[in-house]
C-alpha cells in the first residue's frame, strides 16, 4: 500500500527542467551559496578556516546525528567517536610525527581505509544498539563512546595513550596542497555541501521516506512488511559515512589527535549542537555548529568585555543549551521558522485588515 | 531458589562450580605453579576485594538511577553531577563539623533537596517526553560540572575517613607461608568492608521497602504501568517526587562514600554516570537485584582487568555490556 503510493508519487512529478530546479530553492538558498563561495574574497583567513571551515566539520557530524533524530529517530552519541576513529585511522594508517605506530601508507589509500572501517564501526554500534528500542539507544551508544575515549586513552600500542598523535598533514595533490587555507576551506565546503545534498536526497528518496514511517510508527511499518532494523541499521550505515569523512577531515584541520577528540564532552557536545541548530531540517546542524563555535571562540573576551569570569563559558553553552531545549525544543531553527510565521500572519492579518478598511467609507 | 535450580539445572551447576572454584582460591594456599599463572595471591585477593567494593559503591550510585529511569523513564544522565555535588558537600562539611556521619547525612538530604528540585520545576512538565527530559539533564550536568569546578578548582579531593573506620583489618585469609610454616593473614581497609556492609544493608532495606511495604507496591506497580497506577487514584506526582528524591539522595550518599575510599576532582562525575550507565544496561533497567549484579560484575571486572590485562581493562567492560546485550537487550534481572 504505502510503497505503492510512493511509486504513484514519484511517477506523477514530472521532469522539472535546471530553471525551476533553482527557483525551487529559494533566494536564501542561493545566497547562503553565493556567500560561501565568494568567502574566501571576503573574510580573513582566521575566520575562513577557524570559524567557518571548523563549523562545518562540527555540522558534517552533528548532521549525521541529526539524520538518525530527525528522520530515523535514533538519538545515537555514538558519531563523534566514529568520526574520533576515522581521524584515529588516517594517522595509525597514514603519516603522523609517531613513526614507531604510523604505517605510512600513501593518503589514497589511508582516508579511504579510515572512512570505510570507521563506517563499519558505526555499523556495527548501531546493530548493537537497535536491539533495544527508544530512550535506551542514548545510554548504550553513550557507554560504547566512553569506552572507545577510555581505550585510546589507556592503550600505548595503538592508539599511543593520552598524546596521541600529532604532525598529521593534510596531502597534497593535483599539485595543491590542501593544507592551505583557501583550498582547504574549498575542500570542506564542497564535503559539506555534498553530504548536505545526499542527506536532502536519501530524505526523499524511498528509503528516506520508509525511514521516517519506522521513526513514527514501526509497528506499522514492520506489518507492512519493512524490515525495520535492517532500515535502522542501514541508517547507521548512511550517518556513519558522514560522520567518517567528517573525521578525516577534522583530523587534517587539527593536524593532530588525542583521546580528548573524542572525549566524553565533545560527544555531548555534537548533541547540543545538533539539537541547537534543530533536528528537523538538515541546515540545522550547520547552524548550531556555527553558533557553537562562535560561542567557544568568542566567549571569553565577551564575557570579560561585561565583567564576568571569562573561563565560564561552558556554563554559558549550558545555560543557553537548556533554555532552548525548555522553550524551543525545535532548536533555532524552530525559533525562526516561528517567527517568520507570526511574521507572515501579522502580514496577513494587515493585509485584510487595510483591504477591509479600504472598503469601508 | 530451588525453583530457579530446577529450570536451569546446567547454568546453576555451572555457577555454583564458578562459586566453589572462588572459595577454594580465597581460602587455599597457593602452591608455585599456581602462582605461576594468576600471579601473588595478594594480588589476586586484593583485586578480588576491591572489586566487590568498588562494587558496593556502584551499585549506590546505579541504583538510584536505576530507580528513576524504571519509574520515570527519564535517563538522569545529571546523575553524576548529583554524586560528585555530593561528594564536595560532604568533603565540605566533613572538614567543618569534623564528623564523617553528619556529612553523609546532610549529603544525602541536600543532594535529595536538589533532585525534589529538579522533578518539581523541570521534569514534571515535561512528562512522557524522555527525550526531552534526557536532554535537560544534559544540559543540567554540563551547568553543575561548571559551578562545581567554579567553587572547588581543579584539586583533588579526599573526604576523610573517622578514627573508627580508619584504619587496617586482618581478614581469615592466609596470603603465603613464612619460612617457618607460620601463615601470612591478608590485610585491608576496614573503610572499605564498612562501605560493603552498609551496601548489602542499604540493598536489603531497599528490597524489604519495596517489597514488604505500600510505597514499595505503589513504586513496583508504577514501574509497570504508570498510566493505570495514576488512574486508580493514587498521587503518582507524590510517587514521583519521592523516588526522585530518594535516588538523587542515594548519589549524593555515594558521592560521600567514593570521596572517602577514592577521590573528588573533576571528570569523576562522567566517570561515575558512566560506570552506573554499565551498570543499568548489564543488570536491567529499572530492577534493584539488577543493578546489584551489575555493579558487583562491573567492579570485578574493571578491578581484574586493569590488574590482569592493563591496557585492555575498559575493554573487558566493554565486551561484558556487548555480550549481555547480544543475549539479553533487557538485561540480566529484566522480567521479559
Amino acid at each position: 500500500m504505502a510503497v505503492a503510493d510512493l511509486n504513484l508519487a514519484q511517477q506523477a512529478r514530472p521532469r522539472e527542467s535546471f530553471s525551476d530546479w533553482v527557483a525551487r530553492r529559494g533566494t536564501a538558498f542561493w545566497v547562503v551559496a553565493g556567500l560561501l563561495l565568494l568567502m574566501p574574497a571576503i573574510a580573513s583567513p582566521f575566520w575562513l578556516v577557524q570559524i567557518i571551515a571548523y563549523s562545518m566539520i562540527l555540522g558534517l557530524i552533528a548532521l549525521s546525528l541529526m539524520f538518525l533524530a530527525g528522520y530515523g529517530g535514533i538519538v545515537s552519541l555514538v558519531q563523534m567517536t566514529v568520526a574520533g576513529f576515522a581521524g584515529y585511522l588516517v594517522a595509525i594508517l597514514g603519516d603522523s610525527a609517531i613513526s614507531q605506530i604510523s604505517l605510512h601508507w600513501p593518503w589514497w589509500l589511508a582516508a579511504p581505509v579510515a572512512i570505510l572501517v570507521a563506517t563499519l564501526f558505526g555499523t556495527l554500534s548501531g546493530a548493537l544498539s537497535v536491539r533495544t528500542e527508544g530512550i535506551y539507544t542514548i545510554m548504550i551508544t553513550l557507554a560504547i563512546a566512553s569506552a572507545f575515549y577510555y581505550l585510546t586513552l589507556q592503550n600505548y600500542t595503538i592508539f599511543n595513550g593520552f598524546s596521541g598523535f600529532n604532525g598529521i598533514l593534510p596531502p597534497v595533490f593535483l599539485g595543491i596542497d590542501w593544507g592551505q587555507q583557501v583550498p582547504f576551506y574549498y575542500l570542506t565546503l564542497a564535503c559539506a555541501a555534498l553530504a548536505y545534498g545526499a542527506v536532502v536526497y536519501v530524505s526523499r528518496a524511498p528509503f528516506g521516506l520508509a525511514l521516517q514511517g519506522t521513526r513514527d510508527n514501526p509497528r506499522r511499518m514492520a506489518a507492512l512488511g519493512f524490515d525495520v532494523v535492517a532500515h535502522r541499521i542501514a541508517a547507521y550505515t548512511f550517518a556513519s559515512l558522514i560522520a567518517a569523512s567528517a573525521g578525516v577531515l577534522l583530523v587534517w584541520y587539527q593536524r593532530q589527535i588525542s583521546p580528548g577528540t573524542a572525549g566524553v564532552g565533545p560527544v555531548v557536545d555534537m548533541l547540543i549542537i545538533a539539537v541547537v541548530g534543530g533536528l528537523s531540517r538538515p541546515i540545522g546542524p550547520f547552524i548550531g555548529a556555527l553558533v557553537y563555535v562562535l560561542l567557544r571562540t568568542f566567549s571569553l573576551d565577551v564575557l570579560e568585555g561585561v565583567g564576568l569570569d571569562g573561563r565560564r563559558y561552558q556554563l554559558l553553552i549550558g545555560l543557553g543549551f537548556l533554555v532552548i531545549v525548555l522553550f524551543s525544543p525545535d532548536g533555532l531553527i524552530g525559533i525562526w521558522q516561528r517567527l517568520r510565521d507570526r511574521y507572515r500572519r501579522s502580514g496577513d492579518i494587515r493585509d485584510s485588515q487595510m483591504g477591509s478598511g479600504g472598503g469601508t467609507p | 531458589m530451588s525453583d530457579v535450580i530446577a529450570r536451569r539445572p546446567i547454568w546453576s551447576l555451572i555457577i555454583i562450580l564458578a562459586v566453589a572454584i572462588l572459595v577454594w582460591l580465597v581460602f587455599s594456599i597457593w602452591t608455585p605453579g599456581m602462582e605461576a599463572m594468576f600471579g601473588r595471591k595478594r594480588v589476586f585477593l586484593s583485586a578480588l576485594f576491591n572489586g566487590i567494593t568498588l562494587g558496593a559503591l556502584y551499585f549506590l550510585v546505579a541504583s538510584g538511577f536505576t530507580l528513576i529511569f524504571g519509574l520515570m523513564r527519564n535517563v538522569n544522565l545529571a546523575h553524576g553531577s548529583l554524586y560528585l555535588f555530593g561528594g564536595y558537600l560532604g568533603y565540605s562539611i566533613g572538614e567543618w563539623s569534623g564528623s564523617w556521619l553528619v556529612a553523609l547525612v546532610v549529603a544525602f538530604l541536600v543532594v535529595a533537596l536538589v533532585g525534589v528540585l529538579m522533578q518539581v520545576l523541570l521534569f514534571r512538565w515535561m512528562e512522557g517526553q524522555d527525550l526531552r527530559q534526557t536532554l535537560v539533564t544534559i544540559g543540567l550536568s554540563i551547568i553543575f560540572a561548571d559551578l562545581l569546578l567554579w567553587n572547588y578548582g581543579g584539586d583533588t579531593f579526599q573526604v576523610t575517613a573517622p578514627d573508627w573506620l580508619s584504619g587496617p583489618v586482618t581478614l581469615p585469609f592466609a596470603v603465603a607461608l613464612r619460612s617457618n610454616g607460620e601463615a601470612v593473614m591478608m590485610t585491608y581497609p576496614l573503610v572499605r568492608i564498612a562501605i560493603l556492609v552498609g551496601a548489602i544493608i542499604l540493598g536489603v532495606l531497599m528490597w524489604l521497602a519495596l517489597n514488604r511495604t505500600r510505597v514499595g507496591m505503589l513504586v513496583r506497580a508504577g514501574v509497570d504501568d504508570r498510566d493505570m497506577l495514576s488512574a486508580t487514584g493514587v498521587r503518582v506526582q507524590l510517587v514521583f517526587v519521592m523516588v526522585f528524591a530518594f535516588g538523587a539522595g542515594l548519589a549524593g550518599l555515594a558521592g560521600v562514600v567514593g570521596g572517602t575510599f577514592q577521590s573528588l576532582q573533576p571528570g569523576e562525575d562522567t566517570r561515575i554516570l558512566l560506570s552506573s550507565l554499565v551498570v543499568v544496561i548489564v543488570g536491567g533497567m529499572g530492577s534493584i537485584p539488577g543493578a546489584a549484579v551489575g555493579a558487583l560484575i562491573v567492579g570485578l571486572a574493571e578491578q581484574f582487568g586493569s590488574v590482569y590485562m592493563p591496557t585492555y581493562a575498559v575493554m573487558l567492560t566493554f565486551i561484558i555490556m556487548v555480550a549481555v546485550l547480544a543475549v539479553r537487550p533487557e538485561g540480566l534481572a529484566a522480567r521479559r
